[in-house]
């Protein structure tokens, strides 16, 4: 006799399907143990906000066929300069915005940041691309050792970089860049903040919700021009885009900017909503963990889509989110939600890899 | 001689293989004396590979089922079902890739996995792995083999950075190392040499069949054969058409065997003829024009193609004739004159071709003509999408995928092509070849193009779609007025549909002929005989 569920299986994949009753596993025993379920899901959808955007980073790197790209710490520092610029010059400070309301002036502060995240990540995503274009065949290997090699560089960079502001440095007039920078004088949770509303005691970061989707969109649309549908030709296959006359090194290079662009902003999203922005080696596992959420979504090395991002993020951050708690009521004072993050995340990216046939090209 | 008495090294009798369900060898005989040469000739795709693959034992032809028929040697059937095995029994390869490693001397990689050694202290006590190699003996033992092929070279240099032409010879020399050999095999071995070495491989073969060694001669070249083989068999399409002694026979009769005519029309003629074709306006022109594509490279050629005729280019495979369309296309480097209706176009420049309203179908399927992920709809509408904009709406600033042109497009394709498909929303890559061919085919028509190079438009389709590509072709031709280059390793193919026929050979243009000339005219043209030469047209 035929499963019935084979067919549903296969669409939807086993890894998903597995995660997906986990997550349920998790929730029902939340609900257990009588925790409070409403607010850790109201946790999940911040986290899924927050990390949505950096994930959705992934989705022009693997279209334009540079794969996965762990070395997104390239457009994370972008970002974080961005973010340090504004907090040095107290945007969200200057009284003419602060009187229209504060709320405005603090999306002004963030969006200032993120302009300057986003211009600086173009020129670093530019020349990041130049480099993958050299090393065709093993990109996935050389963005993750970019991706910490950048994180070493800026390590240096933190220490030197001419900023003065009280708030950024180490106190009592220290040399150097603080480790964690608070955003409460500046931008902190201006989008989680931004129309929520409650149900119960769930919480809908509304704001952030819809920067988030909004910024899908725009990916959306942009796959759907007529350079995004080129760009994904040149990634799926470059010999077929060569014969249309499209030129595959240039459409790797948008890709990767693309990516190192999202990155930027998907920095920002994230610190305003975690209150903090971390400098040094905060950012060093963020490509991994973006990598692991869309390949839980079903993206795998080859395709990414926009609907494996919602997907993939809400499923891996509601783990994280849940798993947290859970696992600290079963072995009270552990770090098993820590371990399991470890395994979940590492275990999706080997087990994803491992579905990728070797070489590229002509087969 | 008496004949019934007569001994072979080899006898192969009625072999016949399948590979899921296709036939291809349907009992053939091959059978081989004892120190002669003996060529094996027939066109690609005869059966010649899997022939040797059988006499070889390779694990290609174990692991899809076995073969039928007998194997012989010397007068006892064998079961050779491992290389080792075949090895063993005295069968040598020269292949045409060289297995040569490059950093190793000459010695050594005639002597690898055969090395002469000498006991010593850490053998005793390790094992023989650990026996000092002897040194000398390896070296005489090279240049004694070295000498039976008149090689002149120190046996102590390293084989990279050698000329192709030696690092061949080192290969026969390892052969003829091996003890007791006694039929090699030569596939195809002057194809990579240049004249004169190959005179001298020529001479080399000589000189090792009569020292009572057989050889398997597997080549393309008519000239060679005459000049060296004792006998030959003939294969076409995996059937045995022949066994001929040389002396009795001749190169022209040969090219007629190896061609052969074919009852079977793949076009009718209901489509009427109404073109007028002026020798005045060409469409395509060409002036020494080079490819440098690999194992296809194209080496200087002039040719005009006729504004409205259908054009074409055969030849073996690897003598430069899909080249030409790909060089055309950007998808290789091309060098020399291309005027597309009279227009110059930029080689260097990607996609001038299509803007040049030039279309091309791949003869790689899978690795350019298609997207196989993505749908059938995607994969029609996509080149002209992006050549000439069709497809897109203006939405702000933004030019957007419209849909709802495309699916309208896509889906009258799939009609008048008949693409068997669930929907235009299917995956190109779960279609069945033809279907396949029929989406590129259709990609290359939203083109609108000028001139359309089809390259093996039926490779590995069913006769059913075959008939229906070739016949929507000549549509386009006759109705259109398209100009069809038509690039085929399928001669016959070519000589139903075309006008005139272009023979390449060596990446040079041998002669164009007429689809009615003589069996005989194409099998020397395609042989190689008339090399750069003669002019037909």
């Amino acid at each position: 006799m035929r499963n019935p569920l084979k067919p549903l299986v296969e669409k939807f994949g086993l890894p998903r399907v597995i995660i997906v009753t986990f997550f349920l596993f998790l929730v029902a025993a939340a609900g257990g143990f009588h925790m409070n379920l409403m607010q850790l899901l109201s946790d999940c959808l911040r986290r899924w906000g927050m990390f949505g955007i950096l994930a959705l980073a992934m989705v022009p790197a693997v279209q334009c066929g540079i794969g996965l790209n762990f070395g997104i710490s390239m457009g994370i520092v972008g970002g974080l300069l961005g973010g340090l610029i504004v907090v040095q010059f107290r945007v969200a400070e200057i009284p003419v915005l602060v009187n229209i309301h504060p709320m405005f002036a603090m999306w002004v502060a963030v969006l200032t940041a993120i302009a300057i995240g986003v211009v600086l990540a173009t020129g670093i995503g530019y020349l990041y691309g130049l480099l993958l274009n050299r090393v065709k065949g093993s990109e996935m290997t050389v963005t993750t050792y970019v991706g910490f090699s950048i994180i070493a560089f800026m390590n240096m960079l933190w220490m030197l970089l001419p900023f003065t502001d009280g708030e950024l440095i180490w106190p009592n007039a220290g040399k150097g860049l603080r480790n964690t920078i608070s955003l409460a004088a500046s931008f902190s949770n201006v989008m989680n903040n931004t129309l929520a509303f409650k149900i119960g005691s769930l919480t809908i970061p509304t704001g952030l919700l819809l920067f988030f989707f909004f910024m899908c969109f725009l990916v959306w649309l942009f796959m759907r021009s007529k350079t995004g549908m080129a760009m994904s030709a040149a990634g799926a296959n470059p010999m077929f885009a060569t014969a249309a006359g499209i030129n595959v090194n240039k459409m790797r290079l948008i890709g990767t900017v693309l990516s190192t662009v999202l990155a930027a902003v998907g920095i920002l999203v994230y610190a305003q909503g975690y209150g903090f922005m971390q400098l040094y080696n905060g950012p060093m596992m963020m490509g991994f963990t973006s990598v692991a959420a869309v390949l839980i979504g079903g993206a795998s090395p080859k395709k990414a889509r926009i609907a494996h991002v919602l997907v993939g993020t809400f499923l891996f951050q509601g783990i994280l989110a849940l798993g947290l708690p859970v696992a600290n009521q079963f072995i009270p004072e552990s770090n098993l939600s820590e371990v399991a993050r470890l395994i979940i995340s590492n275990g999706i990216i080997i087990y994803a890899l491992s579905q990728v046939k070797g070489g590229s090209g002509r087969e | 001689m008496d004949k019934a008495n007569e001994t072979y090294v080899l006898k192969m009798d009625n072999i016949a293989k399948e590979y899921y369900g296709n036939r291809v060898l349907k009992g053939v005989n091959l059978s081989i004396r004892p120190g002669e040469i003996h060529a094996l000739m027939g066109e690609n795709g005869a059966g010649k590979s899997t022939l040797m693959n059988i006499l070889f034992g390779m694990p290609v032809i174990h692991s899809t089922g076995g073969f039928e028929g007998t194997v012989e040697i010397n007068g006892k059937e064998v079961q050779i079902d491992t290389p080792l095995k075949a090895m063993e029994m005295g069968i040598g390869m020269v292949h045409q890739e060289f297995m040569l490693i490059p950093g190793f001397t000459v010695t050594e990689n005639i002597k690898v996995g055969r090395e002469i050694s000498t006991p010593n202290l850490a053998s005793r006590i390790f094992g023989s792995s650990m026996e000092t190699l002897d040194f000398k003996t390896m070296r005489q033992d090279a240049k004694k083999a070295l000498d039976t092929i008149g090689l002149q070279i120190e046996e102590y240099v390293k084989v990279a950075g050698l000329p192709v032409g030696y690092m061949q010879f080192i290969e026969i020399a390892r052969e003829l190392d091996k003890t007791g050999i006694q039929l090699l095999v030569f596939d195809e071995p002057t194809a990579v040499l240049t004249e004169s070495e190959a005179n001298r491989l020529l001479e080399a073969m000589r000189v090792i069949s009569s020292k009572g060694i057989a050889i398997i001669f597997i080549t393309h070249r008519l000239d060679e054969v005459m000049a060296v083989a004792d006998s030959m068999t003939i294969l076409r399409d995996g059937e045995f058409v022949a066994r001929k002694e040389i002396k009795d026979t001749s190169a022209v009769e040969i090219a007629e065997l190896m061609i052969g005519r074919k009852v079977e029309k793949l076009v009718d003629d209901s489509i009427p003829d109404t073109r007028k074709i002026d020798d005045e306006i060409i469409a395509v022109s060409l002036r020494n024009y080079k490819v440098e594509m690999p194992g296809e490279q194209v080496k200087g050629i002039d040719l005009d193609i006729r504004k409205g005729e259908i054009f074409g280019i055969g030849g073996l495979a690897g003598q430069g004739k899909l080249g030409i369309p790909n060089g055309i296309m950007g998808l290789y480097k091309a060098f020399g004159q291309v005027r597309i209706n009279g227009q110059l176009l930029n080689l260097n420049k990607l996609g001038d071709a299509l803007d040049h309203k030039v279309a091309f179908v791949s003869e790689d399927r899978r690795g350019v003509g298609l997207l196989l992920d993505e749908s059938i709809e995607q994969n029609i509408i996509f080149s002209a999408m992006q050549t000439n904009g069709r497809f897109l709406k203006k939405i702000a600033w933004m030019n957007l995928y419209d849909g709802a042109a495309a699916k309208s497009h896509a889906e009258d394709m799939v009609k008048t092509l008949d693409i068997r498909c669930t929907g235009i929303r299917q995956a190109a890559g779960a279609l069945s070849g033809g279907n396949q061919q029929k989406v590129c085919l259709a990609r290359a028509l939203t083109l609108e193009p000028d001139v359309l190079f089809v390259s093996e438009p039926t490779r590995g389709i069913d006769i059913g779609a075959k008939k229906l590509v070739l016949e929507y072709l000549t549509k386009l031709n006759r109705e259109q007025g398209m100009t069809v280059i038509i690039v085929s390793s399928e001669l016959m193919e070519l000589r139903s549909v075309s006008d005139r026929i272009a023979i390449i050979s060596d990446g040079k243009l041998a002669c164009i002929l007429k689809p009615d000339d003589s069996d005989a005219d194409f099998g020397l043209a395609m042989s190689g005989a008339w090399k750069g030469g003669k002019n037909h047209a």
